[in-house]
Formats: structure tokens, sequence, C-alpha cells
């Protein structure tokens, strides 16, 4: 077992785009990782670089003690899991696990001990003489995560894993690894896409955007304290909301009204004319199901209900607003970068199931602007985030830490 | 629905019924010719059954077995046939490997001369290779014959299996590597694997190739140091040279014919359990 340090990792493919830039994590011993990001920002790449499929075009990558760039795959001990399984056709799913273990010459007796008993917690021990053609995806994913836990890899690497399979079993598969992950106590980076896994898995999530980190925090953290508008609109769903807002003081003027912020949020962004206000949808209510205690630390504002989604346990609302063409193109930059698509600003909210709030109404929506953001509509930052509980921000840490040109 | 379906059942069945015949039908009559005596033949036997007193039973295979130069043939055709086989298809594998997974300049024109090799007239080549190897001394042994089967042979084996090679995904090989493998590990025991229906592919068309040739077989012996089966089936004359021994030369034949039937069952096995083996993904 072992750590795994990237210091500066870049990587540049035969056209010179940088698929992979400048990109530094710490990994400690034991930690579970997450590599995150939309589709071709690199996360595979870099995944393939710590296994050593991908050279490395500058940085260090470093296993344990020892830097491994010069390292074949098979000198570096780590044990990955292909998004297709890559498992051997012509090989039975005993072979399949026992793969690495008879390349690394163990007796017999050590690789049927060590098959049997991968087979036994992987729950596979009655298809072990079946071909990898004949199983269901989901046995097909438990056969690749046996090859991988059958050998005492330093570290396990995950490359989108359960995108091949359907949504129940994604879930299924989802805990089974964290489980076996908490059990065997393994290093542990694991790429994804999808926002669920990278919130429920990770000890801490790692937010790449076209090869460039954009943050390294705890799931909580990025939810919480985003540090820019990439991080705010990827983590979370529905996604957060991005509203124009004037400051003046402690009032923000949004388009459905005016608003309070804390005082603490409001200095930091003092004097700093039209921002983007970020608002999680779960920071709305209905305002008559408000509590009476809690009601102080946000304000109410009317606006006219255009959709209602019922839910049972929650409420989906959906407000169309104007938003001014600074802003606007700012936003539209975002779906872009978040390979979305959705062109019309609205703001979407979640209210309580037993709201009755219904299509066409003007309801009296709450919200609790403590959990309010508010970005720089220029360069995306996060203007209020909170440095001390937002993990790691590259982009805020200034040039000190980059060191290759 | 129903009376379609049958329709097309029964069309398929007469259909390969045609087929069968018009192929099995010469064999056959090479079959039965093995059985009639010279002397039957010789008076005019037409029917494909022996006329009466015709029947020669065993003594055509007795006598083209007893023929020391046949036997000899036989075994320099095994003996040639298999190792051009095995170089070749070695080689080609190799050869093959390397243009479906290397980038690397004149891929495209080492593809292209391959081509143009396997296009090249066979008789064009039996002049120069019967000076040439006369000259180096390599007219009438196994390797004078081994040599040109396989550069006529190795360029459709090397793209038979390069096809074979692309259809493999990289991520077979990757895994194999980072699971521990060296670069020829990850080749010889997932690679090779993966690729067996194409190997036994190019082995069987190799082999046939050899096999079957009769041009460098007779033009680049002379003696039955290296001569193969086709070529020593032209040397089978009876008494009379104007009267070839047809029943002796169909004996002789179908002898020939029993290894490549042995091979191909063989190899057809090899073939289908390689192709049931490979589904990757799904
Ligand atoms: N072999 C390659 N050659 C050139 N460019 C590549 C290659 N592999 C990936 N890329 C590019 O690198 C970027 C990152 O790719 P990848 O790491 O696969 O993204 P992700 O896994 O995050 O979807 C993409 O823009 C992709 O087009
Ligand atoms: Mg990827």
């Amino acid at each position: 077992m072992a750590g795994i340090q990237m210091k500066n990792i870049v990587k540049k493919y035969g056209d010179g785009f940088p698929a992979v830039n400048d990109v530094s994590i710490d990994i400690a011993d034991g930690e579970f990782v997450i590599l995150v990001g939309p589709s071709g920002c690199g996360k595979s790449t870099l995944l393939r670089m710590i296994v050593g499929l991908e050279d490395i075009t500058s940085g260090d990558m470093v296993i344990g003690e020892k830097r491994v760039n010069d390292l074949a795959p098979r000198d570096r001990n780590l044990a990955m899991v292909f998004q297709n399984y890559a498992l051997y056709p012509h090989l039975t799913v005993y072979e399949n696990i026992a793969f690495p273990l008879r390349l690394a010459g163990a007796s017999d007796a050590d690789v049927d001990a060590k098959v049997r008993e991968a087979s036994a917690t992987l729950e596979l021990d009655e298809h072990l003489d079946r071909k990898p053609g004949n199983l269901s995806g989901g046995q097909r994913q438990r056969v690749a995560m046996g090859r991988a836990i059958v050998r005492d890899a330093d570290a396990f690497l995950f490359d989108e894993p359960l995108s091949n399979l359907d949504a129940k079993l994604r879930g299924q598969m989802r805990t089974e690894i964290a489980r076996l992950q908490k059990k065997l106590g393994i290093t542990t980076v694991y790429v994804t896409h999808d926002q669920t896994e990278a919130m429920t898995l990770g000890d801490r999530v790692a937010v790449l955007k076209r090869g460039v980190l954009q943050q390294l925090a705890s799931p909580r953290e990025l939810y919480e304290n985003p540090g820019n508008l990439f991080v705010a609109g990827f983590i979370g769903s529905p996604p957060m909301n991005f509203l124009p807002a004037e400051v003046d003081g402690t009032k923000v003027q949004l388009p459905f009204g005016t608003v309070e912020i804390p005082a603490d949020r409001a200095e930091k962004v003092a004097g700093r004319g039209l921002l983007i206000a970020g608002i999680r949808p779960g920071a709305f209510e209905d305002a008559s199901l408000v509590d009476e205690a809690k009601a102080p630390t946000g304000s109410t504002f009317r606006a006219k209900v255009e959709v209602v989604e019922w839910l049972g346990n929650e409420t989906y609302a959906y407000l169309p607003f104007e938003a001014p063409p600074e802003v606007q193109k700012q936003l539209e930059q975002l779906e872009k970068d978040l390979d979305g698509d959705q062109l019309r600003t609205q703001l979407v909210i979640s209210l309580d199931g037993a709201s009755r709030v219904r299509e066409g109404d003007e309801a009296e929506i709450w919200v609790d602007t403590s959990q309010m953001h508010l970005f720089d509509p220029a360069t995306g930052e996060n203007l209020t985030v909170d440095r001390t509980r937002a993990g790691r921000i590259p982009e805020l840490d200034g040039p000190a830490t980059r060191t290759t040109a | 629905m129903g009376n379609g379906s049958a329709l097309r059942k029964a069309g398929i069945a007469v259909g390969a019924l045609l087929i069968l015949v018009w192929c099995l039908l010469p064999v056959a009559w090479i079959i039965s010719l093995s059985f009639k005596s010279q002397e039957s033949i010789t008076n005019g036997s037409p029917g494909f059954f022996p006329a009466d007193g015709g029947f020669a039973g065993w003594d055509n295979y007795v006598a083209a077995w007893e023929n020391d130069q046949f036997r000899r043939a036989i075994f320099n055709s095994i003996g040639i046939s298999l190792i051009a086989t095995l170089l070749s298809v070695i080689v080609a594998t190799l050869a093959a490997y390397a243009i479906a997974r290397l980038e690397f300049k004149g891929k495209k024109l080492v593809l292209t001369t391959a081509l143009a090799i396997a296009m090249f007239p066979v008789v064009s080549l039996v002049g120069p290779l019967f000076d040439l190897w006369r000259a180096i001394g390599l007219y009438d042994t196994w390797p004078g014959l081994i040599i040109p089967y396989m550069s006529f042979t190795l360029p459709l084996a090397i793209w038979t299996l390069s096809a074979f090679f692309r259809e493999i995904p990289w991520e077979m090989e990757q895994a194999a590597q980072v699971d521990g493998a060296t670069s020829w590990q990850a080749f010889r025991k997932v690679i090779v694997p993966l690729a067996a229906p194409g190997v036994f592919t190019a082995a069987i068309l190799t082999f046939f190739f050899a096999w079957n040739d009769f041009v460098f077989g007779i033009s680049l012996t002379s003696t039955e140091a290296a001569r193969p089966i086709p070529a020593s089936l032209s040397f089978f004359v009876g008494a009379d040279p104007f009267n070839r021994p047809a029943s002796l030369l169909a004996a002789g034949a179908v002898i020939a014919t029993i290894p490549i039937i042995v091979i191909v069952l063989v190899f057809q096995r090899k073939i289908v359990a390689g192709l049931t083996s490979g589904a990757v993904k799904g």
C-alpha cells in the first residue's frame, strides 16, 4: 500500500493540446480520491498516467517513495478496472482472476486460495468455470474487480467502472465498491463523470475542467464552498441556480426582488457591481412552510411559477427570469463547459412536498441567503468562498505552486 | 409466414445439395476410378461402378503405396508443407501484430508490397528461381521449396491476421500489462489466443497452397530428395508411356487427399472454438 503524489503533471498528446495541464494532487495512503469532470476533461488520461499506460510529458508521479515516471505498468504494482472491464474472453472467470497471480509466478495452491477468497468476497463462486462472454454486465464488473483485488496491489484505479451498467445495478455496485475499499483500506483513485458517484464514494474529490484541476476537496466542502462557477455548476443535482445580482451593502438585488445576505459575505463583495449569485435549489422553500425559528436567516420574495413537478416528498418549481447580457454570456459559456444544453435562464427550486404552489401562481418563496454564493462574472471566481472549508483551489493559490511553464 | 419459411428451407437444402454434388462429383469419380483395374479402364469402363471383373479392390492403393518414390513424396509434402506453414504463420503473426498496433513509417508500403507479391504470377518466378537455386545450392532441397511457398503465402496471412488483430481491443493488452505482463507475455497469453481463429485460418490457407503446388514442385526438384506429391504423381508411368496408369494415379490422388482432410478437421475445430469465445463486452 502506498500514497500517490502527482506533482505538476502535464500531458500533451501528439497535436500539442494539453489534455492534462499542471495537475498536482497528493493522495494519502488508503485514501479514496475521485477524479470528476465532464467528458474530455482529461480524467482518463490522468489515471492512465498513474498506471503507466500513458507517458507523462512533464511533472513527477510518485507512488510510495518512488518516482515512477519511467516505470512500465507491470513494475508499478497497481490494479486497474477498465470501463469495458477488459476481461480475457478466452479464459474462464477463475483464470481471469488468477491471471495476475500466474504472471507473478504464484504456486497453484496459492493461486487457488487467493482466487477463492476473492470470488467469495464478490459472490462469484458459482461462475468460476464460465467464460466472461456468458456473464451479465454486473457479473463481469465483479470479475474485473476480482482480478484487481486478488493481488496485493499498492492502489486501485477505476476508470468509470459503472458507466456500462443500468441505474439499479450501478447503485448496488457503488455501495459494493465503497464497502470493499473500506474493508481493504487500499488507496483508490476513481474516475467518473457521474456526480452521485463522486459525492458518495470519495474521501476527497478532484474536479477537472479541460485538463486543469479546479478544486480538490471533500464532497461536502465542494457542495458548500465551490471555488468557482464551474465547480458550483458541476456539483449538485439539480444544479445550482445562477442569477444576476447587484450588491448594495447587505442587500442583494435579484431578478425576483431584494434579499438580505449575512454581513461577512457582503463585506467580501463590497463595491463589485454586477455579480452572479449562486443558490442551490434546496435553499428555497415555500414561505408558508418555513419554521418560525428558521425564517430570519433568509428573505422572502414573490414570483410567478411557470412549471411545477410534484415528486411526493418534494416539489420542483421552475421560475423563468431575464439576465443582462454580461451575465447571460458567462452562463452560456458555463453550460458549454458543463456539457449541458439548457439555454433558458430559469430558477429551479425545490420545495417541500406539502407545498400547495400551483403552476401559474404568484407564490411567496423563502430563500436561505446564508448559503448563497456570489461569483465574479468575468473570472467565475467565487468571491464568498470560505477558504478554510473549501479544500484546495489551485486557481486561488496563485502562481507560486506552478513550477512548470 | 410458416409457408414462406418452409419454402425457404427447401430452397436452401436444394441449393446446398447442388453445390455438394458439383464439388464432390469429381472426388467421387476419382475414388471410383481408384478401385477399377488398369485393364478395365484401358478397355473402356465408363460407369461409376466397375464393370464385371473390373473391380481391383485395394490393389491400386497397395501398388501406389509400394512405390518408394511416392512414399518418399508423401513424406516430402507433409514435411515441406508443415514447415512452410509453421514459419509463415509465425512470421505473419509477428508482422501483422506490428502492422495492427504500431504506427511506423512505410506501413502502407509494406502492406501494398505484400499485396503486390500475392498478385504476382507464380510461373514468372520459376525461371529465375531455378537459376538462382542451382547457383546457391538450394535446388532440389526442402528449403528450396519452403522459401517460395512462404513468400507467396505470407502476404495473405499478414492481411488476414492484421485484420484479426485490429479487432482486438487495445484494452485487453493494457489490462494484461497492468496485471504484470511484459509486452511479450501480453502478446502470447492474451493477443495470440484471441487471434487464434485468424492464426488457424492463415495456417490452413498456407498449408493448402504448399500442399497443392505443382509448378514449383516440378520445376525446382529433380529427385525424390524434395519432390512433393503433385510432382511425383506426374512420374507415375506404367509400361506404356502413351497410356498412363489412370487407376494408379487415382489411388495416389486419394492418398494425397487424406492428410488435407485430417488437417482441415483438426483446424476447423480450433477455428470454431476461437470464434465462439470472442465476445468482449455487451
Ligand atoms: N490518444 C490520444 N491522442 C490525442 N488526444 C487524445 C488521446 N486520448 C485522449 N485525447 C484527448 O485528451 C482529452 C482528454 O481525454 P480523456 O482523458 O479521455 O478525457 P475523459 O476521460 O475525461 O473523458 C480529450 O480532449 C481527448 O480528445
Ligand atoms: Mg474517460
